[in-house]
């Protein structure tokens, strides 16, 4: 198979993208070919630049240089229209279908066929589809509502909607984050289909079982460079590790050299739905634990859950020793427990307000004059903040929305701080954060254990968790898989955990 | 000075180079087209366009700590002729016969007290429910004209009580008793937005709700704060206008919600909620009676005026559109 494929021309080449963002070198020459038939697999930390380079294949970022060829021809997309007219298509994590139309609709949005005076031509339309649709032999029509579909079935019809054109190449984003066993089984049936009918497939997964799996090729993406593309046939779990996380990873752990305190927050058998089950874990007063886990395995929906975004359905949280009710942020807050968001743009800060007044957001009703608030005395919690978390704005009156992601999120920080909680959640701290910045969050976080705040860390990066963390939580789909010490842990055991392989829970079996 | 702050400054300041613009247009083209004698510019003109433009301004004031707040109100024009129809009627209530003229302050505060529970009904929905504050205006700007409608049919209510003519024609230090309110109104408000917590509070709700919940911001209460405040102000425009005129037909107010909606937005409040100045939603209010009283200072019908409003209301939107995109880059959807 391997000769044959070699033998004709890639269904999608790339050549030495690079793209910058103010700050950022995001792609920095990335190069691989996709083969017609292939499945091949794009892997990298969150980070690594995949998301960026699927955004360029998609139209909506344009490269600073290198060129994208679709068997033999060189392309240029503006938009994602475009990117599928030219024979790209996309099958995105969060679906983009309309879900009040029926699925014939979907399929050929912006493309339905039509009769004469622009009516459309709804018989041809169905026809067109069913005949897709058998090819994917799914168990629903061209009638039906997409609304009225399973997630899976929705995928179907982004699907579908790929086999409407000719594509001479299709991305899988992350595509079985929300499938059970058996949707999986028939999207890898579909994946078949289209291999044999000669589409190049880029599958992005972090799921290594899928990949050893499904895939031809492993392309791996690190810090925005291309960092080697390995056969799977002949590649081991440890190959991939060690180009996904390259140097040998700099794991000078921030080693606790201080006395941990009294347990400051435990969880015990925490549920809440189907989003997370039977949580429990302790945090002492200076101590670091990281959440270390996929997209979606959990993690920051406990965080939500402490700090009374989420209403839990079984389970307690303890609080120094007090068994405590949270149903609200000002509850979470008023008992001490602080979230920096894992969204700081969306969640985190009010973007259009200035530095001064994002920090003090959740005090500024304590912090008055009279009826009016005290500018000296949010100045006053500013400037110590400003001062100690280092933060660079020219003054307190830039708009947070203008400050780098580094600066944002230390704004996001001291405006806790300033809170003087007990238990500190911080979720993704580094995300679209630059390099440079990154060590002063890690940093910081280590400061803040050490003056004895409990901390916990929520991140999807490795090298993170490990810098970071006394102890690392690994999280598969909801649940505890493993707990590790600092001493004990390795990345390929930690992998393992979050993969939902390594353990007998018989999950990933 | 970054592309940024300087579109900021760009558009804080266009309200007012509109004002002017206007002055001078209708100053010049006024001396070629206009019948009158007078000249524009007349200070008594000025003056009595200041006053014209309390009813209105004092909603739109309104309607901006709303609309920072991110939602809209569009039950103000009903609470007016509620508002005004408590006052008027109340002064002819057998209870406060003996009242003599102390049942002005009386009647007074019974329609302001309308028009704050009124809103309060709008609050209390919104944040209950959690419906859109659109929907839900709408539907009490449907009942609440129903009310009035119910007080006295398709008859006009009237009282003319002559100390509150008086008052209300009064001119103190040459502007007129409606200008001050409009004034004081202004004051108030910008301390409010800018110095209280509530304003402060009112303003992180709109531009990031979720991160306001997140800081641990009540954001029902801030709303329900602001709905009361608006009816209070919708109810406070009746009382100054209708002290003068003494007389409320039950269609009195209608459409002056997108009047002030309009005057806000042309002031560069955002409809999306987290931006918006006080002080420019007068220029607002200011820059559409400029017009009004221009237009027909050069001779122009009504009509003419209200498709040149719109016209223009598009235009700024326009532009400010494009601003946006020029100095944030943001995307060309």
């Amino acid at each position: 198979m391997s000769e044959q494929v070699s033998a004709s021309v890639p269904a999608l080449r790339l050549e030495a993208i690079v793209k910058t963002f103010p700050g950022v070198r995001a792609l920095d020459g990335v190069s691989f070919d996709v083969m017609p038939g292939e499945v091949h697999a794009l892997m990298g930390e969150n980070g690594a630049g995949k998301s960026t380079l699927m955004k360029v294949l998609g139209g909506i970022h344009q490269p600073d240089s290198g060129r994208i060829i679709v068997s033999e021809t060189p392309v240029k997309m503006s938009s994602p229209l475009e990117a599928k007219h030219k024979g790209i298509v996309f099958i995105h994590q969060e679906l983009s279908l309309a879900k009040e139309l029926t699925v014939a609709e979907n399929i050929y949005l912006g493309e339905l066929p039509r009769k004469r005076f622009g009516l459309v031509d709804w018989q041809a339309l169905f026809d067109k589809t069913n005949t897709i649709l058998q090819r994917l032999k799914v168990g629903f029509d061209a009638r039906t509502r997409v609304g009225d579909l399973s997630i899976a079935n929705q995928q179907m019809v982004e699907i579908a909607r790929a086999l409407t054109h000719e594509a001479k190449a299709v991305i899988f984003d992350e595509p079985t984050a929300s499938l059970t066993d058996a949707e999986k089984t028939v999207l890898f049936e579909v994946i078949d289909d289209l291999k044999s009918h000669g589409v190049g497939i880029i599958y992005i997964s972090h799921r290594m079982e899928e990949i050893f799996k499904i895939t031809d090729r492993i392309s791996v993406l690190r810090d925005g460079q291309y960092r080697g593309t390995l056969e799977t046939a002949e590649t081991t779990e440890e190959d991939i590790t060690q180009l996904m996380i390259g140097r040998k990873l700099d794991l000078t752990r921030h080693a606790s050299d201080h006395e941990l305190g009294e347990v400051a927050l435990e969880v015990k058998g925490l549920s809440c739905g189907s989003l997370y089950k039977d949580i429990s874990f302790k945090v002492r007063a200076g101590e670091v634990v990281g959440f270390y886990g996929l997209v979606g395995a959990g993690r920051t929906e406990i965080a939500e859950t402490l700090f009374g975004l989420r209403t839990p359905t079984g389970g307690c949280i303890v609080l120094e020793g007090q068994e405590v009710e949270i149903s609200s942020p000002v509850d979470a807050i008023n008992l001490g427990i602080s979230l920096v968001p894992e969204n700081r743009k969306e969640q985190g800060l009010v973007l259009g307000m200035n530095c001064r007044d994002n920090m003090t957001l959740p005090q500024v009703s304590d912090l008055t004059a009279g009826p009016f608030v005290s500018d000296g005395a949010e100045i006053a919690i500013f400037d110590h903040y400003y001062d100690k978390l280092e933060i660079k704005t020219p003054s307190w009156k830039q708009q947070a929305g203008n400050l780098s992601g580094g600066n944002q999120q230390k704004i996001v920080i001291g405006k806790w701080l300033s809170m003087h909680p007990k238990v500190l959640i911080v979720d993704e701290p580094t995300r679209g954060i630059d390099v440079g910045s990154k060590s002063e969050i890690h940093k910081l976080i280590r400061d803040l254990a050490s003056q004895g705040y409990a901390v916990v860390v929520i991140s999807s990066e490795m090298p993170e968790v490990l810098q970071v963390s006394d102890r690392i939580v690994a999280m598969y789909s909801g649940r505890i898989m493993r707990e590790f010490t600092s001493e004990e842990v390795t990345e390929d055991s930690l992998i393992q955990a979050i993969s939902g392989l390594g353990d007998n829970s018989g999950q990933a079996a | 000075m970054n592309n940024e702050s300087r579109t900021r400054l760009i558009k804080k300041g266009a309200i007012w180079g509109f004002i002017l613009f206007e002055l001078v247009f209708f100053s010049v083209a006024g001396s070629y087209l206009s019948l009158s004698e007078s000249a524009f510019m007349d200070l008594d003109n000025m003056l009595l366009l200041l006053k014209q433009s309390a009813p209105i301004g004092i909603i739109a004031l309104g309607m901006t700590i709303i609309m920072i707040n991110g939602n809209i109100d569009l039950s103000v024009g009903a609470t007016y002729a509620l508002a005004a129809i408590v006052m008027l009627d109340s002064m002819t209530w057998p209870v406060f016969a003996g009242f003599g003229d102390w049942v002005i302050p009386v009647s007074w505060i019974l329609a302001l007290m309308t028009g704050v529970a009124l809103g309060a009904v709008n609050g209390l929905i919104v944040w209950k429910t959690g419906v859109d504050a659109f929907i839900v205006t709408l539907g009490a700007m449907l009942g609440y004209r129903g009310l009035v409608f119910m007080y006295n049919g398709e008859e006009p209510t009237s009282h003319l009580n002559w100390t509150l003519v008086d008052f209300a024609e009064a001119q103190f230090l040459g502007l007129h008793t409606a200008t001050w309110f409009l004034l004081a109104v202004v004051g108030g408000l910008w301390f409010l937005m800018n110095r209280t917590v509530h304003g402060r509070n009112a303003y992180a709700i709109g531009d990031n709700r979720e991160a306001a919940v997140n800081a641990g911001i009540r954001v029902g209460p801030h709303m329900m704060i602001n709905f009361m405040l608006i009816g209070f102000l919708a109810a406070l425009s009746a009382v100054v206008f209708y002290s003068e005129s003494g007389s409320v037909n039950p269609n009195d107010g209608e459409l002056f919600e997108l009047w002030a909606i309009t005057a806000v937005v042309l002031g560069g409040t955002k409809l999306t909620g987290g931006a918006g100045s006080i002080v420019s939603t007068l220029g607002g209010v200011i820059a559409i009676q400029l017009l009004r009283k221009g237009l027909g200072y050069i001779g122009a019908g009504t009509e003419t005026v209200n498709l040149v409003i719109g016209l223009i209301l598009i235009a700024v939107l326009f532009l400010d559109r494009q601003l946006n995109i020029k100095a944030k880059g943001e995307l060309k959807v």
